[in-house]
Parts: structure tokens; C-alpha cells; sequence
């Protein structure tokens, strides 16, 4: 863990991947500032944050892709800066973009790659065949990559990594842009190879579901910062109060706030629009009853109520101070240009 | 090697999936045979000369005979009598006729008296490739007319006897040797220089360098698949071309053998230099771009169309270095010449060592990295 990181775990077993004080300046700028953590082998391990945060600058330079500025990586044993090549024979890579080729067909596609690892012949229709189980596209072996749906090139792209039968399987966002049926198959194919095949994998993601279901451990990066690392479990838990109560009224008063506040067991209130509020408590039951006395006792009328455990999202408000989804839906600001001779 | 002929299998693989490569490469260079050979190596035919007779005598009937033996023979022009020679000037002016011819009053006497006879002939020389025909034909005509009726007995003049060493050249199988250049720079363009950066820009090659293949290995590959495209395209149009331009050159094997050389040669030179131009190039625009302008720099002063020596000393520096120019010289050599390995291997020589040398340059600068 890097100096600026409050909370995390280490990780259980061999380490598979270290990362000491990685450091990636450009210029000026400072995409990964002294990220440190180690992946265990058999274990994935999930990078999560917005857009923007470092989070596949990280990968980059874990998979040999970008050099290091400072620090030290080290991938299945190799140091990332001094054994590149050592690296890159271990590690299987799914980057953020299809980048399969679409006028080749399904098995070309993985046989090319499977000569560029150097896959021996007797070996290669052997993998193949395998992978292509692995992934569900037996059958569409002969077809042209351009023909497949979004989901199935995902699938294919992540054959490709496995070709070779890597040991450590980087993986930069690997079901953007997928619906959420082809993404919960993805989910599921890369629990059961990761079963199957004892794979160390690391993947980045903005999706909270994601990390939550997929990683045994997740860290959180915000501005090329690692805030949080643990278990999902770990840091939900890190955040004070089990429980999260989503309260609308019908009408907003300036009172609320600070009514909520006040309430037994509450450690926090976020409000989330006008009348809607997400309070964060250590006794969901309690503060339930209480918020309906309250609001009886002031004639107020509560038009829905909700209780939760704590999710990701109360973890990552909690460690970056906003939501990850405002992140990913807002859109750009935009101000007209003024007038010319306007007064400014 | 192996993952170098990865490389390779990838590209051969899409450039065989997608002709629409393979025809626009040909296509450009082959339009250009057709239409320039044809528009160009044309003879004018049907031009309209005025002729304005002030002198109505019979040597002027002689020179009226000798434009109807052109008007029904070589039919370069035919002709239209006028009676006023302002109104002749003023129709080549405003391209009703094309030149006009002025026969002077007294002519036929001048002749008799040897007073120094002349023929007025006005032409519209804004055009020049016309007014050079008809200039020509009217210099034939009047030698005829000046040449004594009685030989004398010793022939006062020097004759010039012309020997072509080769048979008649026409403009298309003049333009071959540039369009086989053409689509090879074509093919090298598209096929090395848009597809490498499209590539790049798609996130392929990120694919690539995540693999154990080597800089020198990635570098090799991409660039003998960009020379195996123009290789096929070079051939493609030394047939179909030579097909067309009715030349046999590709049915003699001594021949077929020196035009591959120089295909191959001039495939790696012109690659070598496709690759050290874009290879630190992100942009997809970029190549698009430099297209016309390369066209534009290489092609023209290679010689292709206008003698070198005709060109100011700055220009002929750029043939100097330029590849186009010792592809051309070297597919006339062999197309038109029959010139045999050594009237090209000047030309082999500089296409190897370019096509070496620009690819020595741009490895190192190729990265490894992002």
C-alpha cells in the first residue's frame, strides 16, 4: 500500500503480481502517483474508479506497454522494466478496444496470436480448441470476426489472451460497452476459467456490480491515487454504518438535513435531490421506525423508503467524496460563448 | 521467424479478404493507361485552317492542292476559303478555325522571279500541341513547294539519315513503365502507409506488443508484407498493362526475370521509405494527407512524363534522390529497350540500398512501447 492509502488487506498466498511506488509522469502530469499493491496467485483483483482515474495507465505499465517513470513492478516473478520479454510470455492482455481482426475468421484470429507467442504447432489446434470451448464459439470457429455480436468479439478477445496459456490475465475493462446478458456471461466465463484453468487475473473497471461480484480484492483509484484496497466485504465495512436508508418526502424543507443527522445510529446523510436522501446508519431497522415517527410527528408524509446494505458506491462517496456513476453519466459542462461585445 | 511470418499471414490473410485494396491500387495506374495513352498519343485529326487566296495565280492553286492532298490523305486539317484576311484572324482568335493561311497578292510572280516568296500563316499558339501539328504539316507542304522541279546533278544539301534503334514507340507503352511505378507506390500507400496507421490507431498493434515478438521481428514483418502487396500489384500491372499496350516483353522469360528483380527492388525501396515516413505517425489522417503531395514530389521529377534534362538544376537534385526515378528508368530499360541486366543494375543497386537504408533508419525509431 502506497503512503496516501488508508485501509487495505494483504493478500492471502504467493504473490503473482507487486507493485511498489509505480510512479507515470507525462510532463508535468501525473497520471499514477506511488501506487503500491501485490496480487496473490489465483486471486482476481480488481482496479476500480472513473474514467480518467490511472486505471489502465496502471495496466499499461504492468503488461509492458508504457515504461515505468518510478517504482518497481514485478509480474509472475519478472521485473516489468528489466525482463519485459519474460513478462509478456506469462501474461495474457485483453485491451479496452476489439481489436481481434474482423476480416479474419474466429480461429485465424487465435492462431495468429498463437504464433506470435510461439505456441508450438502440435500444441496450437490443441489450445485453440480449447479456448474456443473455454468461451463458447466452438461453432463459430469458421466465421468471419465481423459477422460475431459485441459479446461474442468480447469472448473471442478473451480467447485470444488464453491461447497461450498464461499465467497472470490482464484484462482493461472488459465488458464496456457489453449488455448487461452478454456481461453477466462474461462475468460468469472468467469465474469459471479463472476455476479452471487457476488463473491470476486483474481486471479494471467503472462498474460497481462488477468489481463486486467478480474481485476477491478490489482497489480503488481516484486521480492516479490508490484510496482503498480490501475485500468487497473489507471495505464495506471500512465505511461507518451497515446500512443505507433511502428516504423521499414529499416536500423539501431545509430542516431535513439536520433532522436526519440527529437521528440514532446515523453517520451520515447525503442528500441526493430535492426531498431525497441517503442516510447511512450502523441499525437500518431503528432508523426506519424512527424516521416514521419523525415525519408523523411533523405531518410530513414519506412517499418512499428503502434499506439497504452498504455497496461499493457508499464506499467509493465515502473515500473519493463523489459518486463513480455521476462520473460516468454527466455530461461535459457547456456555457454558449458570449455575445460578441457582450459585457462580461 | 515464426512470429514474424504471424505478421505476415495477418496481412496477407486481410489483403486477400478485402480486394477492394488489390483494385484501387490498379485502378488509378490503369485508368491512367487508358485515358493519357489515348488522349495523348492521339495525331490531330479534322483541325479547320482558313484560307484567305489574294493572289488567285497558279502557284497559289498549287499550295490549294497540296491542303487537298492533306484534307483527303493524312486528314490533319481541311479548309475553309475566306476573302478577308481580318475576318480569318479574327475566327482563329475566337477558335472557330484553328490557324489560318495567307496568300499573298503577287505571290505567284515572286515565285517566278524568285523575290523571296512568302505564305502567311497565323496560328492560335495557346494551344500548342495544335498549332505544333499544324505548324509541322504546313513546314512539310512548303519545303515540297520550295524543292527544285530539275535535280541537280550533285546533291548541294546534307541529308540526315534517322536510324530508331527500337520499333515505334507509342504513348501508352511510353506511359507503362510509370504506371507499373504508380501502383506500386499506390499499393505501398494504402497498403503499408493507411492500413499500418489504422491499425495502429484501432489498437492492433497494442495486441501486437503484448506479445514476447521482437522490435526487429514486428518491424521485418509489416515490412514484407507492404513489399509482397506491391510485388503482386507490380506484376498485375506489368501484364495487364502490357497486354494492353500490345507489347510481347512479358512472354520472353530473360525479360520476365529482370522485371521481377526490379519489381522486388523497388518494392522494398519504396516501402523502406513508406515505413520510415510513418513510423512515428498516430494520426489516420495523417497518410491521407501526404498522399497527393508524395505523388506529386516523387512522380513528376522521376522523369516519368518529361525528360530529366529538361528540368531547372533544383529538380533534377530531386530525381537524384528520388526511387521513381530509377524504377522508371529501369522498367523503360526493360520494356521498351530490352535493355538486359545491365542497362538496369544502376537502377537495382540504388532501389536496394535505398529501400535497406531507409529501413536501417527507421527501426530504431520504431517503439516498442505505446
Amino acid at each position: 500500500m502506497s503512503a496516501a492509502s488508508t485501509f487495505g488487506s494483504r493478500p492471502s498466498g504467493p504473490e503473482a503480481i507487486s507493485v511498489e511506488h509505480i510512479v507515470k509522469r507525462y510532463g508535468s502530469f501525473e497520471a499514477v502517483k506511488d501506487v503500491s499493491f501485490s496480487v496473490a496467485e489465483g486471486e482476481i483483483f480488481g482496479l476500480l474508479g472513473p474514467n480518467g482515474a490511472g486505471k489502465s495507465t496502471l495496466i499499461r505499465m504492468m503488461t509492458t506497454l508504457i515504461p515505468l517513470t518510478g517504482g518497481r513492478a514485478v509480474v509472475a516473478g519478472h521485473d516489468v522494466a528489466k525482463e519485459p520479454d519474460a513478462v509478456r510470455r506469462v501474461i495474457g492482455v485483453i485491451p479496452q478496444a476489439l481489436t481481434s481482426d474482423p476480416d479474419l475468421t474466429v480461429e485465424e484470429n487465435l492462431s495468429i496470436y498463437a504464433k506470435l507467442y510461439s505456441v508450438p504447432k502440435a500444441e496450437r489446434k490443441k489450445n485453440i480448441a480449447e479456448v474456443l470451448e473455454a468461451v463458447d464459439l466452438t461453432k463459430w470457429r469458421g466465421a468471419q470476426t465481423k459477422t460475431l455480436s459485441g459479446g461474442m468479439r468480447r469472448r473471442l478477445e478473451i480467447a485470444r489472451g488464453l491461447v497461450h496459456n498464461p499465467h497472470i490475465f490482464f484484462l482493461d475493462e472488459p465488458t464496456t460497452g457489453l449488455d448487461p446478458v452478454s456481461r453477466i456471461a462474461v462475468w460468469e466465463m472468467l469465474d469459471n476459467l479463472r476455476r479452471t484453468r487457476h488463473l491470476t487475473m486483474l481486471l479494471t473497471t467503472h462498474y460497481m456490480e462488477e468489481a463486486d461480484k467478480l474481485c476477491d480484492r478490489i482497489a480503488i483509484v481516484d486521480h492516479g491515487t490508490l484510496v482503498a484496497l480490501g475485500t468487497p466485504i473489507e471495505l464495506k465495512h471500512s465505511v461507518p454504518g451497515a446500512n443505507v436508508v433511502e428516504v423521499h418526502f414529499d416536500r423539501e424543507t431545509a430542516e431535513w438535513q439536520a433532522r436526519l443527522e440527529k437521528l440514532e445510529g446515523v453517520t451520515s446523510v447525503q442528500a441526493e435531490s430535492a426531498g431525497f436522501y441517503r442516510v447511512l446508519t450502523s441499525s437500518g431497522s431503528k432508523t426506519t421506525m424512527q424516521l416514521v415517527e419523525l415525519a408523523s410527528s411533523l405531518g410530513e408524509t414519506i412517499t418512499s423508503l428503502s434499506v439497504q446494505n452498504t455497496s461499493l458506491d457508499d464506499v467509493f462517496v465515502h473515500y473519493t467524496g463523489r459518486q463513480l456513476r455521476d462520473e460516468q453519466v454527466k455530461p461535459p459542462a457547456f456555457t454558449l460563448p458570449p455575445r460578441p461585445g457582450a459585457q462580461p | 521467424m515464426n512470429r514474424m511470418s504471424a505478421i505476415v499471414e495477418r496481412e496477407m490473410r486481410k489483403f486477400f479478404r478485402s480486394p477492394t485494396l488489390m483494385i484501387m491500387s490498379l485502378m488509378m495506374p490503369i485508368l491512367q493507361l487508358i485515358i493519357m495513352g489515348n488522349a495523348f498519343g492521339g495525331k490531330i485529326v479534322g483541325a479547320r485552317v482558313a484560307v484567305v487566296d489574294n493572289d488567285h495565280g497558279p502557284e497559289a492553286v498549287k499550295i490549294r492542292e497540296g491542303f487537298d492532298a492533306i484534307a483527303v490523305n493524312i486528314k490533319t486539317f481541311t479548309t475553309v476559303n475566306y476573302t478577308d484576311e481580318m475576318q480569318a484572324r479574327e475566327d482563329v482568335r475566337t477558335g472557330k478555325v484553328d490557324g489560318a493561311v495567307v496568300i499573298p497578292a503577287q505571290y505567284s510572280r515572286r515565285v517566278y522571279s524568285h523575290d523571296a516568296p512568302r505564305i502567311g500563316f497565323v496560328v492560335d499558339n495557346s494551344d500548342q500541341f495544335t498549332s505544333g501539328s499544324l505548324e509541322g504539316e504546313m513546314q512539310a507542304l512548303v519545303s515540297a513547294l520550295s524543292a527544285p522541279v530539275i535535280q541537280p546533278r550533285v546533291a548541294a544539301g546534307i541529308a540526315l539519315e534517322i536510324v530508331e534503334l527500337y520499333p515505334y514507340v507509342g504513348y501508352m507503352k511510353f506511359l507503362l513503365p510509370a504506371c507499373i511505378a504508380l501502383a506500386m507506390y499506390i499499393s505501398v500507400m494504402i497498403g503499408g502507409g493507411m492500413l499500418y496507421i489504422d491499425d495502429k490507431a484501432r489498437g492492433v498493434h497494442e495486441g501486437y506488443l503484448v506479445t514476447p515478438i521482437t522490435k526487429l521481428e514486428l518491424v521485418m514483418g509489416l515490412n514484407l508484407a507492404g513489399a509482397i502487396k506491391a510485388v503482386l500489384s507490380g506484376i498485375s500491372l506489368t501484364v495487364i498493362g502490357s497486354l494492353m499496350a500490345g507489347l510481347g516483353i512479358i512472354f520472353h522469360p530473360e525479360a520476365l526475370l529482370e522485371l521481377l528483380a526490379l519489381i522486388l527492388v523497388t518494392s522494398i525501396a519504396f516501402n523502406g521509405m513508406m515505413f520510415l515516413l510513418m513510423v512515428r505517425v498516430d494520426d489516420p489522417l495523417v497518410p491521407r494527407a501526404m498522399f497527393g503531395v508524395l505523388n506529386l514530389l516523387l512522380f513528376y521529377p522521376s522523369g516519368a512524363m518529361y525528360p530529366i534534362s529538361a528540368f531547372p538544376a533544383w529538380l533534377r537534385a530531386l530525381s537524384v534522390v528520388d526511387p521513381f526515378t530509377y524504377a522508371i528508368h529501369g522498367f523503360k530499360a526493360i520494356i521498351l529497350k530490352d535493355g538486359g541486366f545491365v542497362a538496369i543494375q544502376y537502377d537495382l543497386l540504388f532501389l536496394f540500398v535505398f529501400g535497406m537504408g531507409t529501413l536501417l533508419i527507421a527501426t530504431p525509431l520504431f517503439k516498442r512501447t505505446l
